[in-house]
Protein backbone atom coordinates (compact mmCIF):
# COMPACT_ATOMS: atom_id res chain seq x y z
CA UNK A 1 0.00 0.00 0.00
CA UNK A 2 2.71 2.49 0.84
CA UNK A 3 4.81 1.57 -2.70
CA UNK A 4 1.49 2.68 -4.07
CA UNK A 5 0.77 5.37 -2.51
CA UNK A 6 4.48 6.43 -2.86
CA UNK A 7 4.03 5.60 -6.72
CA UNK A 8 1.29 7.91 -7.03
CA UNK A 9 2.09 10.37 -5.39
CA UNK A 10 5.77 10.68 -7.32
CA UNK A 11 3.29 10.41 -10.78
CA UNK A 12 1.22 13.51 -9.64
CA UNK A 13 4.43 15.54 -9.14
CA UNK A 14 5.73 14.37 -12.00
CA UNK A 15 2.83 15.02 -14.02
CA UNK A 16 3.28 19.03 -12.99
CA UNK A 17 -0.47 19.80 -13.24
CA UNK A 18 -1.77 19.39 -9.84
CA UNK A 19 1.36 21.43 -7.94
CA UNK A 20 1.20 24.10 -10.69
CA UNK A 21 -2.88 24.86 -11.04
CA UNK A 22 -4.09 23.44 -7.89
CA UNK A 23 -1.30 25.00 -5.54
CA UNK A 24 1.03 27.86 -7.70
CA UNK A 25 -1.91 29.27 -9.62
CA UNK A 26 -3.60 30.39 -6.77
CA UNK A 27 -0.97 31.92 -4.71
CA UNK A 28 0.00 33.53 -8.14
CA UNK A 29 -3.10 35.23 -8.41
CA UNK A 30 -3.64 36.30 -4.63
CA UNK A 31 0.10 37.65 -5.27
CA UNK A 32 -1.26 39.98 -8.48
CA UNK A 33 -3.83 40.70 -6.04
CA UNK A 34 -2.24 41.75 -3.38
CA UNK A 35 0.00 44.03 -5.37
CA UNK A 36 -2.94 46.24 -6.58
CA UNK A 37 -3.87 49.04 -5.10
CA UNK A 38 -7.26 49.30 -4.79
CA UNK A 39 -7.82 45.93 -3.52
CA UNK A 40 -6.63 47.31 -0.41
CA UNK A 41 -9.03 49.80 -0.01
CA UNK A 42 -11.88 48.95 2.24
CA UNK A 43 -15.59 48.83 1.04
CA UNK A 44 -18.89 49.42 2.40
CA UNK A 45 -20.73 46.90 0.35
CA UNK A 46 -18.28 44.69 1.10
CA UNK A 47 -19.31 44.92 4.66
CA UNK A 48 -15.61 47.19 5.14
CA UNK A 49 -13.75 44.49 4.60
CA UNK A 50 -11.17 44.84 1.88
CA UNK A 51 -11.66 42.93 -1.85
CA UNK A 52 -8.36 41.15 -1.12
CA UNK A 53 -9.96 40.02 2.50
CA UNK A 54 -12.91 38.61 0.58
CA UNK A 55 -10.82 37.10 -2.39
CA UNK A 56 -9.04 34.79 0.15
CA UNK A 57 -11.76 32.69 1.00
CA UNK A 58 -12.57 32.63 -3.00
CA UNK A 59 -9.15 31.50 -3.81
CA UNK A 60 -8.81 29.00 -1.50
CA UNK A 61 -12.22 27.40 -3.24
CA UNK A 62 -10.89 28.12 -6.41
CA UNK A 63 -8.05 25.93 -5.46
CA UNK A 64 -10.32 22.91 -4.20
CA UNK A 65 -12.09 23.39 -7.01
CA UNK A 66 -9.12 23.18 -9.37
CA UNK A 67 -7.26 19.80 -7.41
CA UNK A 68 -11.05 18.58 -7.48
CA UNK A 69 -12.05 19.14 -11.21
CA UNK A 70 -9.40 19.65 -13.22
CA UNK A 71 -6.89 17.68 -11.82
CA UNK A 72 -8.15 14.58 -9.96
CA UNK A 73 -10.81 13.27 -13.25
CA UNK A 74 -8.59 13.00 -16.23
CA UNK A 75 -6.19 11.50 -13.64
CA UNK A 76 -8.69 8.50 -13.00
CA UNK A 77 -10.48 8.25 -15.84
CA UNK A 78 -7.29 8.33 -17.65
CA UNK A 79 -6.16 4.90 -15.71
CA UNK A 80 -9.30 3.28 -16.82
CA UNK A 81 -9.17 4.03 -20.14
CA UNK A 82 -5.46 2.76 -20.33
CA UNK A 83 -6.59 -0.25 -18.71
CA UNK A 84 -4.47 0.54 -15.81
CA UNK A 85 -7.55 -0.23 -13.16
CA UNK A 86 -7.87 -3.01 -15.10
CA UNK A 87 -4.33 -4.70 -15.17
CA UNK A 88 -4.63 -3.76 -11.05
CA UNK A 89 -7.59 -5.80 -10.84
CA UNK A 90 -5.93 -8.96 -11.80
CA UNK A 91 -3.42 -8.53 -8.83
CA UNK A 92 -4.03 -9.09 -4.98
CA UNK A 93 -3.44 -4.98 -4.43
CA UNK A 94 -6.53 -4.46 -6.68
CA UNK A 95 -7.84 -1.16 -7.72
CA UNK A 96 -9.56 0.32 -5.03
CA UNK A 97 -6.12 1.48 -3.37
CA UNK A 98 -5.29 3.22 -6.49
CA UNK A 99 -8.51 4.86 -5.67
CA UNK A 100 -7.94 5.75 -2.26
CA UNK A 101 -3.90 6.50 -2.81
CA UNK A 102 -5.39 9.48 -5.50
CA UNK A 103 -7.91 10.97 -3.31
CA UNK A 104 -5.48 11.36 0.01
CA UNK A 105 -2.93 13.31 -2.25
CA UNK A 106 -6.09 15.21 -3.33
CA UNK A 107 -6.49 16.24 0.05
CA UNK A 108 -2.81 16.56 1.24
CA UNK A 109 -2.47 18.95 -1.49
CA UNK A 110 -5.57 20.44 -0.40
CA UNK A 111 -4.54 20.90 2.75
CA UNK A 112 -1.06 22.39 1.79
CA UNK A 113 -2.66 24.69 -0.58
CA UNK A 114 -5.02 26.03 1.79
CA UNK A 115 -2.25 27.19 4.48
CA UNK A 116 0.23 28.45 1.95
CA UNK A 117 -2.78 30.96 1.03
CA UNK A 118 -3.55 31.78 4.53
CA UNK A 119 -0.06 32.18 5.27
CA UNK A 120 1.06 34.45 2.14
CA UNK A 121 -1.78 36.35 2.51
CA UNK A 122 -1.32 36.88 6.25
CA UNK A 123 2.63 37.43 5.60
CA UNK A 124 3.00 39.48 2.57
CA UNK A 125 -0.18 41.45 2.58
CA UNK A 126 -1.08 41.56 6.16
CA UNK A 127 -4.92 39.53 5.60
CA UNK A 128 -5.91 38.42 8.75
CA UNK A 129 -6.08 34.61 9.58
CA UNK A 130 -9.45 33.53 10.16
CA UNK A 131 -10.59 34.16 13.19
CA UNK A 132 -12.62 31.16 14.31
CA UNK A 133 -9.98 28.61 12.98
CA UNK A 134 -12.39 25.08 14.00
CA UNK A 135 -15.25 26.81 11.64
CA UNK A 136 -12.58 27.55 8.49
CA UNK A 137 -11.50 23.90 8.81
CA UNK A 138 -14.78 21.95 8.67
CA UNK A 139 -15.44 24.53 6.42
CA UNK A 140 -12.80 23.96 3.95
CA UNK A 141 -13.18 19.89 4.62
CA UNK A 142 -17.23 19.70 3.40
CA UNK A 143 -16.15 21.97 0.35
CA UNK A 144 -12.82 19.45 -0.47
CA UNK A 145 -15.08 16.77 0.33
CA UNK A 146 -17.82 17.97 -1.66
CA UNK A 147 -16.35 19.09 -4.83
CA UNK A 148 -13.61 15.96 -4.89
CA UNK A 149 -17.52 13.73 -4.74
CA UNK A 150 -18.21 16.12 -7.86
CA UNK A 151 -14.61 15.06 -9.74
CA UNK A 152 -15.35 10.98 -8.85
CA UNK A 153 -18.70 11.91 -10.62
CA UNK A 154 -16.66 13.47 -13.65
CA UNK A 155 -14.32 10.39 -13.93
CA UNK A 156 -17.05 8.03 -13.91
CA UNK A 157 -18.66 9.50 -16.46
CA UNK A 158 -16.43 10.25 -18.38
CA UNK A 159 -15.14 7.43 -20.84
CA UNK A 160 -11.57 8.53 -21.39
CA UNK A 161 -9.08 10.96 -19.79
CA UNK A 162 -9.77 14.20 -22.80
CA UNK A 163 -13.47 14.26 -22.21
CA UNK A 164 -13.05 14.03 -18.31
CA UNK A 165 -10.63 17.00 -18.79
CA UNK A 166 -13.20 18.38 -21.34
CA UNK A 167 -16.52 17.54 -18.57
CA UNK A 168 -14.35 18.57 -15.70
CA UNK A 169 -13.39 22.12 -17.09
CA UNK A 170 -17.53 22.52 -17.83
CA UNK A 171 -18.26 22.07 -14.58
CA UNK A 172 -15.32 23.94 -13.19
CA UNK A 173 -16.24 27.32 -14.72
CA UNK A 174 -19.87 27.84 -13.40
CA UNK A 175 -18.74 26.87 -10.19
CA UNK A 176 -16.25 28.84 -9.72
CA UNK A 177 -18.27 32.09 -11.62
CA UNK A 178 -20.88 31.11 -8.67
CA UNK A 179 -18.07 30.91 -5.97
CA UNK A 180 -17.12 35.03 -6.54
CA UNK A 181 -14.44 34.34 -8.49
CA UNK A 182 -15.05 36.79 -10.92
CA UNK A 183 -17.43 38.76 -8.97
CA UNK A 184 -17.79 38.44 -5.20
CA UNK A 185 -20.98 36.83 -3.83
CA UNK A 186 -22.00 39.83 -1.81
CA UNK A 187 -21.59 41.97 -4.89
CA UNK A 188 -23.69 39.55 -7.03
CA UNK A 189 -27.37 40.91 -7.88
CA UNK A 190 -30.05 38.85 -5.32
CA UNK A 191 -30.72 36.54 -7.78
CA UNK A 192 -27.59 35.25 -8.57
CA UNK A 193 -26.59 35.38 -4.88
CA UNK A 194 -29.06 32.72 -4.53
CA UNK A 195 -28.19 30.36 -7.00
CA UNK A 196 -24.80 30.76 -5.53
CA UNK A 197 -25.76 29.83 -2.05
CA UNK A 198 -26.77 26.61 -3.60
CA UNK A 199 -23.77 26.09 -5.03
CA UNK A 200 -21.17 24.03 -3.73
CA UNK A 201 -18.36 27.13 -3.91
CA UNK A 202 -20.85 29.82 -3.41
CA UNK A 203 -21.23 27.62 -0.17
CA UNK A 204 -17.78 26.85 0.60
CA UNK A 205 -17.04 30.74 0.04
CA UNK A 206 -20.06 31.67 2.47
CA UNK A 207 -19.22 29.13 4.81
CA UNK A 208 -15.29 30.49 5.08
CA UNK A 209 -16.32 34.14 4.92
CA UNK A 210 -18.37 33.47 8.01
CA UNK A 211 -15.25 31.37 9.89
CA UNK A 212 -12.84 34.10 8.41
CA UNK A 213 -15.26 37.16 9.97
CA UNK A 214 -15.36 34.84 13.67
CA UNK A 215 -18.58 33.69 13.41
CA UNK A 216 -19.11 29.89 13.37
CA UNK A 217 -20.13 29.16 9.25
CA UNK A 218 -24.11 28.86 8.95
CA UNK A 219 -25.58 25.77 8.99
CA UNK A 220 -27.09 26.09 5.80
CA UNK A 221 -24.03 26.51 4.10
CA UNK A 222 -22.61 23.48 5.89
CA UNK A 223 -25.46 21.52 4.68
CA UNK A 224 -25.53 22.53 1.76
CA UNK A 225 -21.64 20.99 0.78
CA UNK A 226 -22.74 18.09 2.83
CA UNK A 227 -25.87 17.60 0.67
CA UNK A 228 -23.44 18.18 -2.64
CA UNK A 229 -20.74 15.19 -1.10
CA UNK A 230 -23.39 12.95 -0.36
CA UNK A 231 -25.55 13.49 -3.48
CA UNK A 232 -22.05 13.29 -5.99
CA UNK A 233 -20.49 10.07 -4.07
CA UNK A 234 -23.84 8.01 -4.34
CA UNK A 235 -24.18 9.21 -7.90
CA UNK A 236 -20.27 8.50 -8.90
CA UNK A 237 -20.49 5.25 -6.62
CA UNK A 238 -23.60 4.22 -9.18
CA UNK A 239 -21.66 5.03 -11.82
CA UNK A 240 -18.32 4.15 -11.61
CA UNK A 241 -16.72 1.38 -13.57
CA UNK A 242 -13.50 0.17 -13.29
CA UNK A 243 -12.79 -0.97 -17.15
CA UNK B 1 -16.78 -31.33 -26.53
CA UNK B 2 -14.62 -34.16 -24.68
CA UNK B 3 -12.99 -33.15 -21.86
CA UNK B 4 -9.73 -34.92 -23.31
CA UNK B 5 -11.29 -38.23 -21.68
CA UNK B 6 -9.71 -38.32 -18.42
CA UNK B 7 -9.17 -36.21 -15.43
CA UNK B 8 -5.80 -35.33 -14.36
CA UNK B 9 -4.97 -35.52 -10.78
CA UNK B 10 -3.16 -32.56 -10.87
CA UNK B 11 -5.41 -30.80 -12.17
CA UNK B 12 -4.94 -26.94 -11.55
CA UNK B 13 -7.77 -25.24 -13.74
CA UNK B 14 -10.90 -26.71 -14.22
CA UNK B 15 -13.23 -25.19 -16.57
CA UNK B 16 -16.63 -26.74 -17.35
CA UNK B 17 -19.39 -25.72 -18.70
CA UNK B 18 -18.32 -21.95 -18.59
CA UNK B 19 -21.01 -19.71 -20.16
CA UNK B 20 -20.75 -15.69 -20.55
CA UNK B 21 -23.26 -13.31 -22.85
CA UNK B 22 -22.58 -9.78 -23.39
CA UNK B 23 -26.49 -8.81 -23.56
CA UNK B 24 -27.33 -10.45 -26.58
CA UNK B 25 -24.30 -11.71 -27.70
CA UNK B 26 -22.86 -14.95 -26.26
CA UNK B 27 -18.99 -14.81 -26.18
CA UNK B 28 -18.60 -18.06 -24.63
CA UNK B 29 -21.03 -20.79 -25.55
CA UNK B 30 -19.79 -23.89 -23.75
CA UNK B 31 -15.89 -24.83 -22.73
CA UNK B 32 -14.62 -26.34 -20.68
CA UNK B 33 -10.93 -27.87 -20.16
CA UNK B 34 -8.81 -29.50 -17.62
CA UNK B 35 -4.98 -27.99 -17.21
CA UNK B 36 -2.41 -29.96 -15.33
CA UNK B 37 0.34 -28.73 -12.73
CA UNK B 38 3.28 -27.53 -14.68
CA UNK B 39 2.01 -27.92 -18.57
CA UNK B 40 1.94 -25.58 -21.03
CA UNK B 41 -1.73 -25.27 -22.44
CA UNK B 42 -2.30 -23.01 -25.35
CA UNK B 43 -6.32 -22.05 -26.02
CA UNK B 44 -6.50 -21.22 -30.00
CA UNK B 45 -8.80 -19.91 -31.85
CA UNK B 46 -9.84 -17.02 -34.01
CA UNK B 47 -10.40 -13.22 -32.97
CA UNK B 48 -13.53 -12.98 -31.26
CA UNK B 49 -13.91 -17.25 -30.54
CA UNK B 50 -14.27 -16.13 -26.89
CA UNK B 51 -10.38 -16.97 -26.06
CA UNK B 52 -9.69 -13.98 -24.21
CA UNK B 53 -12.89 -13.65 -22.31
CA UNK B 54 -12.38 -17.32 -21.56
CA UNK B 55 -9.14 -16.21 -19.86
CA UNK B 56 -10.93 -12.56 -17.94
CA UNK B 57 -13.63 -15.31 -16.69
CA UNK B 58 -10.25 -17.79 -15.34
CA UNK B 59 -8.44 -14.51 -14.02
CA UNK B 60 -11.95 -13.30 -11.81
CA UNK B 61 -12.51 -9.97 -14.40
CA UNK B 62 -15.37 -11.10 -15.46
CA UNK B 63 -17.87 -13.30 -13.64
CA UNK B 64 -19.58 -16.10 -15.43
CA UNK B 65 -23.16 -16.44 -17.05
CA UNK B 66 -22.87 -20.30 -16.70
CA UNK B 67 -21.00 -23.63 -15.90
CA UNK B 68 -18.18 -23.52 -12.93
CA UNK B 69 -14.18 -22.73 -12.52
CA UNK B 70 -11.90 -23.43 -10.18
CA UNK B 71 -8.05 -22.16 -10.26
CA UNK B 72 -5.83 -23.94 -7.52
CA UNK B 73 -9.29 -25.41 -6.19
CA UNK B 74 -10.72 -21.40 -6.13
CA UNK B 75 -13.40 -19.88 -7.28
CA UNK B 76 -11.58 -16.62 -9.21
CA UNK B 77 -14.50 -14.41 -7.99
CA UNK B 78 -15.01 -15.36 -4.52
CA UNK B 79 -11.71 -16.09 -3.39
CA UNK B 80 -9.99 -13.20 -5.42
CA UNK B 81 -7.39 -12.27 -3.67
CA UNK B 82 -6.17 -15.83 -2.89
CA UNK B 83 -6.16 -16.81 -6.73
CA UNK B 84 -4.65 -13.56 -7.91
CA UNK B 85 -1.98 -13.87 -5.40
CA UNK B 86 -0.94 -16.88 -7.02
CA UNK B 87 -1.79 -16.40 -10.79
CA UNK B 88 0.34 -13.81 -12.98
CA UNK B 89 -1.43 -12.42 -15.41
CA UNK B 90 -0.19 -10.34 -19.02
CA UNK B 91 -3.23 -9.57 -21.12
CA UNK B 92 -3.81 -7.04 -24.38
CA UNK B 93 -3.20 -3.99 -24.88
CA UNK B 94 -1.29 -0.87 -22.78
CA UNK B 95 -2.19 -1.19 -18.91
CA UNK B 96 0.30 1.18 -17.00
CA UNK B 97 0.88 4.89 -16.53
CA UNK B 98 2.77 6.75 -19.27
CA UNK B 99 5.07 8.62 -16.94
CA UNK B 100 5.97 5.55 -14.41
CA UNK B 101 9.35 3.90 -15.37
CA UNK B 102 10.57 0.43 -15.82
CA UNK B 103 11.91 -0.14 -12.64
CA UNK B 104 9.30 2.12 -10.53
CA UNK B 105 6.17 -0.57 -12.50
CA UNK B 106 9.02 -3.77 -11.48
CA UNK B 107 9.27 -2.52 -8.01
CA UNK B 108 5.75 -1.46 -7.50
CA UNK B 109 4.26 -5.12 -8.59
CA UNK B 110 6.87 -6.84 -6.81
CA UNK B 111 5.22 -4.90 -3.50
CA UNK B 112 2.08 -6.55 -4.05
CA UNK B 113 3.59 -10.41 -3.36
CA UNK B 114 4.42 -11.84 -0.52
CA UNK B 115 7.90 -13.13 -1.62
CA UNK B 116 8.25 -11.70 -5.30
CA UNK B 117 11.12 -12.84 -7.75
CA UNK B 118 14.61 -11.03 -8.61
CA UNK B 119 13.17 -7.62 -10.80
CA UNK B 120 16.65 -7.20 -12.27
CA UNK B 121 16.90 -10.85 -13.10
CA UNK B 122 13.82 -11.08 -14.70
CA UNK B 123 14.37 -7.59 -17.15
CA UNK B 124 17.65 -8.95 -18.43
CA UNK B 125 15.99 -12.51 -19.19
CA UNK B 126 13.43 -10.04 -21.21
CA UNK B 127 16.08 -8.06 -22.98
CA UNK B 128 15.18 -4.40 -20.91
CA UNK B 129 18.05 -4.32 -18.85
CA UNK B 130 19.39 -0.73 -18.64
CA UNK B 131 15.74 0.43 -19.60
CA UNK B 132 14.88 1.00 -15.58
CA UNK B 133 14.48 4.79 -15.68
CA UNK B 134 12.24 4.67 -19.46
CA UNK B 135 9.27 6.05 -18.62
CA UNK B 136 6.36 3.38 -19.97
CA UNK B 137 4.91 5.73 -22.87
CA UNK B 138 8.41 5.90 -24.62
CA UNK B 139 8.59 2.44 -24.91
CA UNK B 140 8.64 0.57 -28.16
CA UNK B 141 5.27 -2.35 -28.12
CA UNK B 142 8.16 -4.98 -28.23
CA UNK B 143 9.23 -3.50 -24.99
CA UNK B 144 5.93 -2.78 -23.84
CA UNK B 145 4.90 -6.61 -24.52
CA UNK B 146 7.91 -7.54 -22.98
CA UNK B 147 7.65 -5.61 -19.67
CA UNK B 148 4.34 -6.56 -19.25
CA UNK B 149 5.53 -10.38 -19.38
CA UNK B 150 7.85 -9.76 -16.91
CA UNK B 151 5.06 -8.11 -14.38
CA UNK B 152 3.52 -11.14 -14.93
CA UNK B 153 5.84 -13.02 -13.41
CA UNK B 154 7.38 -10.69 -10.87
CA UNK B 155 4.98 -12.27 -8.20
CA UNK B 156 6.73 -15.65 -8.52
CA UNK B 157 3.02 -17.08 -9.69
CA UNK B 158 2.11 -20.77 -9.55
CA UNK B 159 0.23 -20.12 -13.01
CA UNK B 160 1.01 -18.12 -15.53
CA UNK B 161 -1.96 -16.55 -17.73
CA UNK B 162 -0.72 -15.36 -20.86
CA UNK B 163 -2.53 -13.46 -23.41
CA UNK B 164 -1.18 -12.74 -27.00
CA UNK B 165 2.40 -13.39 -25.80
CA UNK B 166 4.46 -12.60 -28.75
CA UNK B 167 2.13 -9.96 -30.34
CA UNK B 168 4.10 -7.66 -31.82
CA UNK B 169 7.40 -8.84 -31.15
CA UNK B 170 10.79 -9.61 -33.69
CA UNK B 171 11.84 -12.76 -34.23
CA UNK B 172 14.52 -12.53 -31.71
CA UNK B 173 12.45 -11.21 -28.97
CA UNK B 174 9.75 -13.74 -29.41
CA UNK B 175 12.35 -16.52 -29.24
CA UNK B 176 13.62 -15.90 -26.26
CA UNK B 177 10.79 -15.24 -25.16
CA UNK B 178 9.85 -19.05 -25.84
CA UNK B 179 13.18 -19.80 -23.82
CA UNK B 180 12.37 -17.64 -20.96
CA UNK B 181 8.44 -19.46 -20.99
CA UNK B 182 10.42 -22.73 -21.14
CA UNK B 183 12.56 -22.05 -18.15
CA UNK B 184 9.52 -20.69 -16.15
CA UNK B 185 7.83 -23.47 -16.76
CA UNK B 186 10.87 -25.83 -15.90
CA UNK B 187 10.35 -24.36 -12.65
CA UNK B 188 7.15 -26.02 -11.67
CA UNK B 189 5.18 -22.87 -13.24
CA UNK B 190 1.72 -23.93 -14.97
CA UNK B 191 0.94 -21.60 -18.24
CA UNK B 192 -2.08 -20.93 -20.02
CA UNK B 193 -1.16 -19.22 -22.90
CA UNK B 194 -3.99 -17.90 -25.76
CA UNK B 195 -2.24 -17.18 -28.94
CA UNK B 196 -3.69 -17.93 -32.65
CA UNK B 197 -0.01 -18.10 -33.88
CA UNK B 198 0.43 -21.67 -34.67
CA UNK B 199 4.61 -21.67 -34.87
CA UNK B 200 4.15 -20.56 -30.96
CA UNK B 201 1.76 -23.51 -29.90
CA UNK B 202 3.56 -26.25 -31.83
CA UNK B 203 7.35 -25.03 -30.10
CA UNK B 204 5.47 -24.46 -26.82
CA UNK B 205 2.20 -25.95 -25.93
CA UNK B 206 2.08 -29.53 -24.28
CA UNK B 207 -1.91 -29.47 -25.26
CA UNK B 208 -4.29 -26.88 -26.47
CA UNK B 209 -8.00 -26.34 -26.56
CA UNK B 210 -9.28 -25.29 -29.36
CA UNK B 211 -12.24 -22.46 -29.04
CA UNK B 212 -14.52 -21.63 -32.22
CA UNK B 213 -17.71 -19.77 -31.96
CA UNK B 214 -17.55 -19.91 -27.80
CA UNK B 215 -17.27 -23.60 -27.68
CA UNK B 216 -14.39 -26.11 -27.62
CA UNK B 217 -14.33 -28.15 -30.89
CA UNK B 218 -10.58 -30.06 -29.78
CA UNK B 219 -8.66 -30.51 -27.04
CA UNK B 220 -5.40 -32.23 -27.43
CA UNK B 221 -1.82 -32.24 -28.29
CA UNK B 222 -0.66 -29.97 -30.93
CA UNK B 223 0.46 -33.40 -33.29
CA UNK B 224 -3.30 -35.18 -31.98
CA UNK B 225 -4.91 -32.05 -33.81
CA UNK B 226 -3.11 -32.24 -36.90
CA UNK B 227 -3.43 -35.94 -36.74
CA UNK B 228 -7.54 -35.43 -36.69
CA UNK B 229 -7.55 -33.10 -39.26
CA UNK B 230 -5.81 -35.32 -41.95
CA UNK B 231 -3.73 -31.51 -42.92
CA UNK B 232 0.02 -31.76 -43.11
CA UNK B 233 0.21 -29.23 -40.78
CA UNK B 234 -1.01 -27.33 -37.40
CA UNK B 235 -1.63 -23.93 -39.41
CA UNK B 236 -3.49 -26.30 -41.81
CA UNK B 237 -5.05 -27.88 -39.21
CA UNK B 238 -6.21 -25.28 -37.48
CA UNK B 239 -7.67 -23.62 -40.41
CA UNK B 240 -9.53 -26.08 -41.49
CA UNK B 241 -11.06 -27.05 -37.68
CA UNK B 242 -12.22 -23.03 -37.71
CA UNK B 243 -13.40 -22.52 -40.89
CA UNK B 244 -16.82 -20.50 -40.69
CA UNK B 245 -19.73 -22.83 -42.82
CA UNK B 246 -21.22 -19.88 -44.73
Amino acid sequence: MTALASTELRLFLRERSGPAFGVGLPILLLIIFGNLPFYHERRDDLGGRTLLDTYVPILVAFSLAMLALNVLPPVLAGYREKGVLRRLRTTPVGPVRVLGAQLVITLVTALVAVTALLLVARFAFGVGLPRQPAGFLIATLLATLALTALGLLVAAAAPGGRAANAIGAAVFYPLVFFGGLFLPVETMPPALARISHATPLGAAVTAMTDATNGHWPHWIALLTLLAWAGGAAAAAAKLFRWE
Amino acid sequence: MNNDGRRRVNAVIEVEHLHKRYGETVAVDDVSFTVGRGEIFGILGRNGAGKTTTVECLVGLRAPDGGTIRVLGRDPLRDHAEVTRRVGVQLQDGQLQDRLRVGEAMRLYASFYPEPADGTALLEQLGLEGKERMPYGRLSGGQKQRLSIALALIGRPRIAVLDELTTGLDPHARRDTWDLIEAVRAAGVTIVLVTHFMPEAERLCDRVALIDAGRVVHTGTPAELVERSGEPTLEDAYVTLTRRTP
